[in-house]
């Protein structure tokens, strides 16, 4: 069993910290996990991705072309991942960012207003929290106390200060995930 | 010690630094700049010697003159950059002094671009430099084979004095996986017999050059050559099988495009179809016999390369004219899917079954 996450949005979003996060939290909770950037040209046109596997045996290719999961954190990210969504999977889209709406029915959507929980709860550059809080709502691959722990560990410890305001993102943006209803 | 999440590039320049590197020249250059980011804060820190030198040129022929000194050396650059080494790489093979080279190939020919390839396969099994020798090359597919394989490099170069070409493609460079670093080695304070340490009261003068002039003093020295290079092919030759036992279908493939093959195998495995996957782990030794053995029962081979075709020369040379090699993969820096390998194998599967 493998779970394949695209995580996609502008440079300074938090894009390749979050993808990181949930790799440390795969592999401190015994999974196997591979993560990887785009470096290529794309992201010097300011937008940053990264893929994230997440699996139970060893993984091989590292990259996929229809992730399970795709976290669009912009619009140019939902426009370009939207579409590549693996049937039965699920999108996570910052609606603070994105007034796009997609037309698949045959996936989950879930938008969550970022930068707004972010701002409300901590500040704006907490978003991707929001984001990871509504992922895990969808796809439990390791608890919310378990994302903490792991973000308490591998937070350098000048930013310790952030941890409980990251706490309260990643709550909210939980929270909005559960409340997403499961398409009939 | 622990696993730890750990970026190809980190996790290479660290194993070196476990290994024992003493001295590092490079210059700067991506899908490998971390490797020079890490060590530039680690060897100072350690009492080692870290230098960016003004260019590559520069840097290869510090690494030859460290190496003559019989320091534990290593370099690191991609595919451009190992082009503007070759002169001194082909010195270093003359002179028979140990060196480590990482090439983090990206996209060619020319400038090219940063996408990870394998592009540089001929270039570093075949060509490193102008001459008739061959470093050994060593590709790792994983973030764990890569660290063990840094170990590897410098006690292979030290035992055979000869150049080790770590060989990997951007991707590995650049994605993080969890795997453990080996304890640190210190540096080796004892030089080798032969190194041009000063002559320090010895009856003779050590020298170390890569100069014959007459035909007959560099004939000599070429059978001396490529006698080591004899032995190195009957010793060194590694590599990893995946479900070979009972395959009538083989993958051949390196680094990236061997993990990608892998998710493919497993999957048409599923399908039951019996497709396994043979890795080289040595580019240079390349394992030809055990290639020509499975060749005996195995009539259909795909190589599946991120460049146009270069290892597949190989492969072909290894199972012959009668069982058939076809080819999957392109140059310009994609990272092949594992649908595109499985689309392929069904259809070389259908036509292994009319056949049968």
């Amino acid at each position: 069993m493998e779970t394949s996450i695209i995580i996609a949005g502008f440079g300074g979003q938090g894009v390749l910290f979050s993808g990181q996060l949930l790799a440390y939290a795969g592999m401190d909770n015994g999974m196997h996990v591979t993560w990887i950037p785009s470096y290529g040209p794309e992201m010097r046109g300011g937008t940053a991705n990264c893929t994230v596997i997440i699996g139970d045996e060893l993984i091989g290719a590292p990259t996929v072309a229809h992730p399970d999961v795709a976290v669009a954190l912009n619009l140019p990210s939902f426009e370009k991942y939207a579409p590549l969504v693996k049937s039965g999977g699920l999108l996570i889209a910052n609606s603070s960012l994105i007034p796009a709406k997609s037309n698949r029915t045959d996936i989950e959507i879930v938008t969550v207003p970022a930068n707004a929980i972010a701002e409300k709860f901590g500040i704006v550059k907490m978003l991707n929290m929001a984001a990871l809080g509504a992922l895990l709502a969808k796809r439990p691959l390791f608890t919310l106390d378990a994302l903490l722990q792991t973000l308490h560990e591998h937070l350098p410890a000048r930013k310790h200060h952030l941890l409980e305001a990251n706490k309260l993102v990643l709550q909210r943006g939980y929270a909005v995930g559960m409340e997403t209803a499961v398409p009939a | 010690m622990a696993k730890e999440l750990l970026k190809g590039n980190v996790a290479i320049a660290e194993a070196a630094i476990r290994a024992g590197c003493e001295a590092y020249f490079g210059y700067p250059i991506t899908p490998q700049t971390e490797i020079l980011e890490h060590l530039a804060k680690r060897m100072p820190e350690l009492g080692r010697v870290f230098l960016q030198a003004e260019s590559e040129v520069a840097a290869v022929n510090m690494v030859y003159g460290a190496a003559c000194a019989g320091a534990r050396v290593m370099t690191s650059s991609s595919s451009p950059g190992i082009s503007l080494m070759q002169e001194g790489i082909s010195y270093i093979a003359s002179s028979e002094v140990p060196a480590v080279f990482v090439d983090v190939m990206r996209g060619g020919p020319g400038l090219g671009n940063i996408q990870p390839t394998q592009s540089d396969y001929n270039q570093v099994t075949k060509t490193a430099g102008h001459g008739d020798f061959h470093p050994i090359v060593l590709a790792p597919a994983t973030i764990q084979e890569a660290i063990d394989l840094m170990a590897l490099s410098f006690d292979l170069a030290e035992k055979y004095r000869t150049l080790v070409f770590m060989a990997l493609d951007g991707a590995i460079g650049q994605m993080m996986e969890p795997a453990e670093l080996p304890p640190m080695q210190e540096v080796r304070r004892e030089r080798p017999s032969w190194a041009l340490t000063g002559k320090q009261g010895r009856d003779h003068k050590n020298i170390v050059t890569s100069l014959y002039l007459g035909a007959e003093p560099l004939t000599k020295f070429n059978a001396k050559l490529q006698a080591k290079l004899a032995e190195i092919e009957a010793n060194e030759i590694r590599y990893d099988e995946l479900l070979t036992d009972d395959a009538q279908l083989l993958i051949t493939a390196y680094g990236t495009a061997a993990r990608v093959a892998q998710t493919a195998v497993k999957r048409l495995r599923q399908e039951n179809i019996p497709v396994g996957l043979f890795r080289p782990i040595t580019l240079w030794p390349f394992p030809t016999e055990r290639l020509g053995q499975l060749a005996g029962r195995v009539p259909a081979f795909l190589s599946v390369e991120m460049n146009a075709g270069q290892m597949i020369h190989d492969v072909r040379e290894a199972v012959g004219r009668t069982v058939t090699v076809d080819f999957l993969g392109q140059p310009g820096g994609v990272i092949p899917l594992p649908e595109e390998i499985e689309d392929k194998v069904r259809q070389m599967w259908l036509k292994l079954e009319a056949v049968a």
